[in-house]
Formats: C-alpha cells, structure tokens, sequence
C-alpha cells in the first residue's frame, strides 16, 4: 500500500511517501494511524494528536474508523487551508 | 455542461475564463467569479510570499467532486476552479471560481458554495514564509463553519 503524506505532516515524517504492508490485525484508519506513530520519533510527532491529522482513502477523504482492506493509496494531512 | 477544473503553477487571466465559458452562448445570463488573492500580511506580519502545497490527484477528484455537488443543487450553465500551487508572492492571484447560469442566484449561491468547500475540503495546503521563517497557515473554524451551513439547512 501506497502511504502519502503532506505539509506538516511530510515533514515530520521525513519522506512525502512509502510503501508500507501493515500487520493484518490493523482493520481501520485509526489503527493504522497508532500503529504508525509508534515507528519512530518523527512519526511520533507527526501522530501526537491523531484528532487533528486527516486522512484520504484513495483519494477521497475518511473518518478514523474507515476500513483500510483493499486501500492501494493512504494519505495523512493537517487540516487544510486552500483557497 | 463540462466543468473545466485546472491546477496549475502559472497565473491565470480572469477576463479570457469568462470569455471562455460565456463564448458562443446565449443561455447564460449571469456569470459570478471570485478570485481569491494572497494578502501582503498574516496576522500582522508582512509575508514574502505563500508556498501552496497540494496533493494532485485527490485535489482534482475532489473539486470534481464538489462541481457535481453544485450543479446538482442549482441550475448551472458552467462553471471553472482554477486553483495554483507553488510559490505566489502577495498581490498575485491564488484561486479563480467562476459560475454561469441563466439568473443571477444560482451563479452567486453556487459560486460561494465551492469556495466554501474548496476552503476546507480541497487538499490544499498554505505555508507562509517570513523574515522569522517559514509557517504553516492554521485552518480556521470560520471555514469550517461557512461550509456546514450548506449542509445544516
């Protein structure tokens, strides 16, 4: 699976993407979301507060308890800010 | 009616979208645009310029998305978003949406109804860079507020 991240959140990760098999325990974006925060430091700060960090299931947004089974594209954000 | 939806680095000219949805038409009685533009100042300190992230593909389908929304909610004849990314220095250009209907309600409501949207939806994302540094802009729940009336009524 194609994992995507943007603004603050590239940046606190340290990359703009990867390719990431999860555990097959990890069924929500939420999950997905904990399990990540725990892969190191920059993750962690990405992570801090998980309330605040948006996510996208092929390109369309999702709330924390989306399923990711079948996801080919995954991408976390900070709120956004265009226009 | 085929929205024309654009993301793009260079500027964009007001006059020639409108010309370009309104040419050869004479259905259309009304054409609404806003224009949103990067401000010199953000929260009292002079900016250099915005540098506007965005994530490509979802920024597409998700305007594309939000066009539907509209022309399913008013009569729409056409409609153009345009939004850059990249660098924009204050005074410059940041978003175009321009409208098209027979009367005038349907191209205002619609008009406001996708900024509204592309505000707090569209994955878009604003960094300012100042003498002190560089930011990234918080969202504000202004936006947010301003996009839940279209659902709350």
């Amino acid at each position: 699976m194609k994992v995507r991240y943007f603004a603050w959140v590239r940046e606190r990760v340290g990359k703009a993407e990867e390719e990431i098999d999860p555990p097959p325990d990890i069924a929500t974006v939420g999950e997905f979301v904990a399990w990540l925060a725990q892969r190191g430091e920059g993750y962690a700060h990405a992570f801090e507060n998980p309330k605040v960090v948006r996510s996208a299931i092929d390109k369309t947004h999702v709330p924390a308890n989306a399923r990711i089974k079948g996801a080919s594209e995954i991408a976390f954000f900070p709120p956004m800010t265009g226009g | 009616m085929i929205p024309t939806i654009r993301l793009q680095r260079e500027r964009f000219d007001v006059a020639d979208e409108i010309a370009a949805l309104t040419r050869g038409r004479t259905d259309i009685g009304a054409v609404v645009t806003f224009t949103g533009i990067c401000r010199a100042d953000e929260g009292g300190e002079p900016i250099a310029a915005l540098n506007l992230e965005h994530y490509p593909e979802m920024a597409e389908a998700e305007i594309g998305r939000h066009v539907d929304m509209a022309r399913s909610r008013w009569p729409l004849l056409g409609a153009t978003v345009i939004h850059r990314y990249g660098r924009i220095a204050p005074g410059e250009d940041i978003v175009l949406v321009v409208t098209a209907s027979s009367h005038r309600e349907a191209a205002f409501a619609a008009a406001e109804f996708l900024m509204d949207y592309l505000k707090t939806r569209a994955p878009f994302w604003k960094q300012v860079e100042k003498e002190s540094g560089k930011s990234w802009v918080e969202a504000k729940t202004a936006d947010d507020k301003a996009a839940d009336r279209w659902t709350s009524s």
